[in-house]
Formats: structure tokens, sequence, C-alpha cells
């Protein structure tokens, strides 16, 4: 049988080769512009008709926005408004990469860890330029909590400055962790419906529909994480004093 | 020892995080609860915080299955 590890193999669809660099268009790319053109579909397709009282589709854009707005309202403040765009492409991009990887046959662009920790990185950086820009040498506060005994800080400080620099590396791993330990599990329990057979492989069947009901949740839930720390971690840019 | 062997019980102890992972996440949807019983009308506005919480402890046992699979694989 096939390993349960096979599925997150890339393999190039279209093999492109730019100055010795292999720059392939494979299933990835593919899953990955794929969930790009479903939640650009369902977004201006939802908008089109502008109702004032908005029907199904509209309503699932309108929620949807309301629901990033009023997400960074709460965690990353009012100052956090001006990276609502970003912050709502995130989303969305995680969302789809992680729906459309639970239908079977797909790939999930979500389950490699270089797709996961490149947008980590983008979140991390962008944070600390924003930080950085808009306190100076102010954003130093952030390692050093105020109301702190002096002899503490020496102890606080390293601790505070190894989990900032953590921050990009668990904020990808968990999403990266999350999509391929789940798939992982359906295969498993897929190699033992196949392998129990017609007398009991009904037991692990049933276990398998519930479990794809909480991947389902799973996938909305790591694209709801990972927005909230990336709001929670704009929020730290933006007031550096604790 | 064999090295096969010594991979597979190690992968196996890198699960041992599963029970600070089990106690994380009972403690989380137990007080969540507890403390929806005593106040009801504030229960919907924490279990925002309590998903998020579930996650960031899920995230853990995670990190162990990392682990284990890098002993595996690696």
């Amino acid at each position: 049988m096939a390993s349960p590890l096979e599925q997150f193999e890339v393999k190039p669809i279209i093999p492109i080769e730019v100055g010795g660099v292999d720059v392939s268009f494979t299933n990835s790319s593919l899953w990955m512009v794929a969930a790009i053109v479903v939640a650009t579909v369902l977004l201006t397709v939802g908008m089109r008709g502008r109702a004032m009282v908005p029907g199904r589709m509209q309503s699932i854009a309108e929620l949807s926005y309301e629901f990033i707005a009023n997400m960074i309202r709460d965690n990353a403040g009012a100052g956090g408004r001006p990276y609502f765009p970003f912050l709502f492409t995130l989303f969305f991009f995680i969302l789809f990469c992680n729906l459309l990887g639970m239908i079977p046959y797909s790939f999930t662009p979500t389950s490699h860890i270089i797709v996961t920790f490149a947008m980590a990185a983008v979140v991390f950086i962008g944070v600390t330029i924003i930080g950085i820009a808009k306190n100076g040498v102010g954003f130093l506060k952030l390692f050093a909590p105020s109301g702190v005994p002096i002899f503490l800080l020496l102890i606080l400080v390293p601790i505070e400055i190894i989990s900032y620099f953590v921050r990009p590396i668990s904020l990808s791993l968990r999403l990266f962790a999350n999509m391929m330990a789940g798939h992982t599990m359906l295969k498993v329990f897929g190699g033992f419906v196949i392998s129990l057979g017609i007398v009991a492989g009904w037991a692990p069947l049933l276990f398998i529909v519930a479990l794809t009901g909480l991947e389902i949740g799973i996938a909305l839930l790591q694209a709801y994480v990972f927005t909230v720390l990336s709001c929670l971690y704009l929020h730290d840019a933006l007031h550096p004093g604790h | 020892m064999e090295v096969e062997a010594a991979k597979m019980i190690g992968a196996g102890l890198a699960t041992i995080a599963l029970a600070g992972v089990g106690v994380g996440i009972g403690n989380i949807f137990g007080n969540f609860v507890a403390g929806s019983l005593r106040n009801p009308g504030a229960a919907g506005r924490v279990f925002g915080n309590v998903l998020l919480g579930f996650a960031l402890t899920e995230a853990v046992a995670l990190f162990a299955l990392v682990i284990a699979f890098l002993i595996l694989f690696g």
C-alpha cells in the first residue's frame, strides 16, 4: 500500500526551467491559483448585484468583510485599519487553500512548510518594519515590559527577544502541521477501511466521515488563528509599550 | 541496539507530549463550560478566545508530531 505521505508529493505539470532553476508550474501552484480564483469569483460575483437587501451570495461577501473588519478592530485596534486588505487576502488565501485541499485527489498547498513559512515570514518582516517605522527606537520597548524591576529585566529581555524571533516559526509550523497531520490521519484511516475489508471496514469509514467534518472545521479555524495572530503581532508593532 | 529500532522507540517517546496537550485542551473546554454555566451571557463572547486557545494548545501536539516524523524519516 502507498505511504500516507505520498499525497504531499509536488509533481510538475508544466516543466519550466529558468537559468538552471526549476520554476515548474506544479500541482501546488495549480491549487494556489484555484484558491485565488475561487475566492475572487465568490467575492466579485457576490458583490455584483450591490442590492440594498443582500441575497445569499452578497451576504457571504458582506459577512466575511465584517468578520475580518471586526477581528482587526478587536485585536489590532483602530490603527490596524490600513492593513485590512492584506489581512483579508491572507485569510481568504489560507482558507481556500485549506478548504480546496479537502476535495478528494486535490492537493493542499498549506501542507508544505515552505508555503506557510513564506507567508509567516512576510507577516513577521512586515510587522517588524511597521513597528520600527511607526515607533522608531520606541519599538524596543516591546522587549522590556514597563514596571518590571531591573534585575528581572536581565532574565525577561532575552526571553522576550527569543519569543519574538520564534514567532514566524511557530506561526508557520502550526498551520503546516495541522494540515499535514489531518490529511495523513484521513489517509491512515482510509488504509484501515481497505485492510479490514467489507466485514469491519465500515467502522473506520464512519470515523472518516466524522473526521472530514472535523478537518473542515480545522481548515476554518487555522485560517482564523493565522489571521488573529497576525493581528496580535500588528497590535504589538503599533503599541509596543505593554 | 539497531538504529531503526531506536528510531521507532524515539518517535514513540516523542508522543508523550500528548499527555500535556490533553490536560491543556481539557482545561480550556472544562473551564469554558464551567464559566458559561455560571454566566451564560458571556459564553458567546469568549468562544472565539476558547477556539484560539484550543488551536494554540493543539499546535503543541503537532510540534510533537513534527519531531516524531523528523526522528522517523529525518
